[in-house]
């Protein structure tokens, strides 16, 4: 009664899209266009990212500008499309420089001896109690804003959260029946650090990264808005809405668009991770 | 309806109807469609006062029985019965509502684990004055003084205190009773009792059947769901004995008890491990085994005289979070011979799992000298410890936990099988083969994950793992706890046979007499981390000299023995 028959497991584990909604689907295919948009902008673009046409600006959304255009009179659905590459480029990029500082310092804070852990564990801890933007300011105030800087800076920014939950899958890990079975059976301390809890702490990461680029996104953004992103004429996502913020009583889709692009990207990315996420959890419970 | 009408009228007539009446009750659950049986046409009438019990393994649709009793299946369930009926009045088709009242004010249900049942935040006492309050039970302060005297009925000392603790401030037996307290505050006429007593020690564990027999004399009827054999002979009146959800047997206790009839009731009986099933195998034979020990390392285990395993005034102490410390052992002294069986029997918090990981070097004693095969072990460095490690293995009571749940049986089994004796990876697969073939795993089975297997595969795979190394010592941790007794009677005939061929010893800890006495040659006897008693099996079980020991003795239910008496 309590227990699972065992029949029914490797129907379960075998094909985890079967059991996927339309949700998931429809996250597939946003992520899909972005990539698309991201590979080959010429392929989706009506217009160019900078053609001019300053007869037409500050338009409405309208058959022939989808998303309307801006004070030049550019096309903004063109400018979203020519801009994904580098918005999705500071989700990527922040997430691997977010997702590899909070390896180091996890791994190091779950597994060095009590001493330097101790310490390690107390720099996260320092770190993890700034809010993520004023640490990501502070840096851009050092560095100067640019896209690296950006990534940098939101990636230093997330960073000591993920360190924590590294830290945490490593510990459980040690704690677990498995590894003291390793231990009576005489293996080693690297073995074990090998076998069981490298590939234990990291398995949830890519539930981790799938959540993790959307966040980037949406705070790269952030940055942007408040002017410290990529300059202009730059149409990075966060750059438009800073962009659009001046006009923002006249042609409020400048900002409304652009916007929700962001959330229709972060929100198809951390649907995707969630479902990752469950998948990798039913096939251990 | 007819067939209601009439037993109605036979009621009130002669008042000899029975309280329950279960007739061709069959459960469904629904699942993508599908209905899937978990019980089919069980019937059986209950007279006032008296026990049914309902004795089954995992699966055998014997919870869900007693869910649908108060109206519990659930969501996705289908009930179908001919008859269902309490004192006489038709509960088939009630609604939610209609059940609300019926629980706890004429049907009382009992689960196996109070800590779950019982609401973590709040006392004990509002816990049962809630149930009074919610049947529109007397006035606040009359309903203060009924939980005081329910509490103090089912015999927990100093209930005014008691009542205003929260559960986690009880032990388990103290949580338990109140538990039943709870069940019993609006005198119901009905019991269900699903595994009441299997969280509980022994000792425990008396208490609380004492506690249930006494409700029943005083004319409350039980309906008693239980795994284990030996508890419901204590109690029931009936017994039903039920197996993938159907009723293979039926009857007068005695007679199921005494004169089985069906194979399964049988071969459940002959499962059970007690101290006059020692040296006999508890399942049908299964094909002898393969492969012994490596040529040389049995040539050693032959050639080593004096004990494989000796501890010498072991201490241990733990930090508790008041800043003091508990002594979980206080100076334990053991010796293993080689092929012997000594088993360490005791209650919760007795200290028998950490001597076992204090034997396994998991975990150092704060005095006192664990000795090898003659060679030092517990004061060894880890680095150095390795070497020796492969002379003694473990089996522990969640073979889940001690899987890492990213390998299947062969990865898990591979990863135990010692480099040097085995250097290529050929002769690591073969070893593989051998293991599970002496263990009785089928080979398909080796491509499984822990998850996709039984729990007995499961304890298999555990004891092939402890064997890969070839050790001179078993450690088994409550080993065979978790198990169902058909599976767990396999294991036991596999854990003899198997140190009949190996030659192997076993330090065997386990909370269950009955295992204990089955297997183990001496007996440690532990309770507060002392050992109070040592001796044979026969010097424990037929003449304890310390008084706790006979407590513990007398305590044990067992097919033919009343209880002890409280």
């Amino acid at each position: 009664m309590t227990s699972l028959r065992p029949s029914v497991l490797p129907r379960v584990r075998s094909h985890p899209l079967v059991a996927a909604g339309p949700g998931l689907w429809t996250s597939i295919a946003v992520l899909a266009f972005f990539a698309i948009a991201a590979f080959a902008p010429g392929a989706l673009a009506s217009h160019g990212p900078t053609a001019l046409d300053l007869d037409h600006s500050l338009q409405g959304p309208s058959f022939s500008h989808w998303f309307g255009t801006d004070e030049s009179g550019r096309d903004l659905y063109s400018r979203i499309i020519y801009g994904t590459r580098e918005s999705l480029a500071i989700g990527v990029g922040a997430t691997a420089v977010s997702i590899s500082i909070a390896l180091l310092l996890g791994s190091i804070a779950g597994l060095a001896g009590r001493f330097v852990a101790g310490t390690v564990n107390r720099i996260i801890e320092v770190l993890f109690s700034f809010p993520t933007l004023l640490l990501a300011l502070l840096l851009v105030a050092v560095l100067g804003p640019s896209m690296i800087t950006q990534i940098v800076a939101v990636g230093v920014g997330t960073a000591p959260g993920y360190a924590r939950i590294i830290r945490g899958q490593i510990l459980s890990a040690k704690n677990s029946g498995y590894v003291e079975a390793a231990v009576a059976l005489g293996h080693s301390r690297w073995r074990i650090v090998r076998a069981h809890l490298v590939p234990n702490a990291v398995r949830p990461l890519v539930a981790i990264i799938a959540l993790s680029i959307g966040q980037s996104i949406v705070w790269a953004s952030s940055l942007a808005f408040i002017g410290l992103g990529v300059a202009p004429p730059s149409s990075e996502w966060g750059a438009l809405l800073d962009a659009g913020r001046t006009y923002v009583t006249q042609a409020g889709w400048l900002i409304i668009v652009p916007g929700l692009v962001i959330v229709a990207l972060a929100l198809a990315a951390t649907t995707l991770g969630k479902h990752i996420q469950n998948v990798l959890e039913k096939g251990e419970k | 309806m007819t067939d209601t009408l009439s037993v109605d009228r036979v009621a009130k007539a002669t008042d000899t109807v029975p309280l329950l009446v279960v007739s061709g009750l069959s459960v469904a659950f629904s699942r993508g469609g599908v209905q899937h049986p978990v019980v089919s046409d069980l019937s059986f009438e209950l007279p006032r006062g008296a026990c049914v019990a309902i004795v089954g393994e995992s699966g055998s649709g014997k919870s869900v029985t007693a869910r649908t009793l108060v109206g519990l299946t659930g969501a996705h369930s289908v009930v179908s019965s001919r008859r269902l009926l309490l004192d006489g009045e038709d509960i088939s088709d009630l609604s939610p509502r209609a059940w609300r009242e019926i629980r706890g004010r004429r049907i009382g249900f009992i689960l196996q684990d109070a800590l779950v049942s019982l609401d973590p935040l709040r006392p004990v006492g509002k816990e049962i004055e809630e149930a009074l309050r919610l049947h529109g039970w007397g006035t606040r302060s009359s309903r203060r003084r009924k939980v005081i005297e329910l509490l103090d009925s089912v015999g927990v000392p100093l209930p005014e205190q008691r009542a205003k603790q929260r559960p986690d401030e009880l032990s388990g037996g103290l949580r338990q009773r109140a538990l039943i307290a709870s069940a019993l505050a609006l005198d119901p006429e009905l019991i269900i009792a699903d595994e009441p007593t299997t969280a509980l020690d022994v000792t425990v564990q008396a208490q609380v059947l004492a506690l249930l027999e006494e409700t029943k004399r005083r004319g409350v009827s039980l309906v008693l769901i239980s795994h284990d054999l030996s508890v419901v002979a204590q109690l029931a009146d009936t017994i039903l004995v039920m197996k993938g959800g159907h009723i293979v047997e039926q009857g007068d206790a005695r007679q199921v008890l005494e004169h089985p009839r069906h194979d399964y009731t049988r071969s459940l009986i002959a499962a059970v491990p007690s101290e006059e099933t020692r040296g006999r195998r508890l399942g049908p034979d299964f094909p002898a085994l393969a492969a012994p020990h490596p040529e040389q390392i049995a040539e050693e285990l032959r050639d080593s005289s004096g004990p494989v395993l000796e501890a010498i005034g072991l201490v241990k102490s733990f930090p508790t979070p008041g800043g003091g410390s508990q002594r979980a052992v206080s100076d334990l002294s053991f010796s293993l011979a080689r092929g012997e069986t000594l088993g360490i029997v005791g209650e919760s918090g007795s200290g028998k799992s950490t001597t076992g990981r204090i034997a396994l070097a998991l975990t150092s004693p704060d005095a006192g000298v664990v000795r090898l095969l003659g060679q030092d072990w517990s004061s060894l460095s880890e680095p150095k410890r390795r070497r020796l490690r492969s002379r003694i293995s473990v089996v522990y009571q969640d073979p889940l936990g001690s899987f890492d749940p990213r390998w299947n049986a062969e990865r898990i089994l591979l990863d135990a099988v010692p480099e040097d004796a085995y250097p290529t990876s050929d002769r690591k697969r073969a070893r593989v083969r051998e293991l599970a073939a002496q263990v009785g795993l089928p080979e398909e089975l080796l491509s499984r994950f822990p998850l996709q297997l039984s729990g007995g595969q499961r304890q298999r795979i555990s004891i092939a793992r402890a064997l890969a190394p070839s050790p001179s010592v078993i450690v088994l941790d409550e080993a065979v706890s978790a198990l169902d007794v058909s599976i767990q009677a396999q294991i036991l005939d596999l854990l003899a046979e198997l140190q009949k061929q190996l030659g192997v010893s076993y330090l065997f800890i386990s909370h269950d007499l009955g295992v204990i006495s089955h297997l183990s040659d001496r007996v440690l006897v532990m309770t507060d981390g002392v050992v109070v008693e040592e001796g044979t099996v026969e010097q424990i079980f037929h003449s304890p000299r310390h008084p706790y020991t006979r407590q513990l003795v007398g305590s044990l239910p067992s097919l033919d023995h009343p209880p002890i008496r409280r």
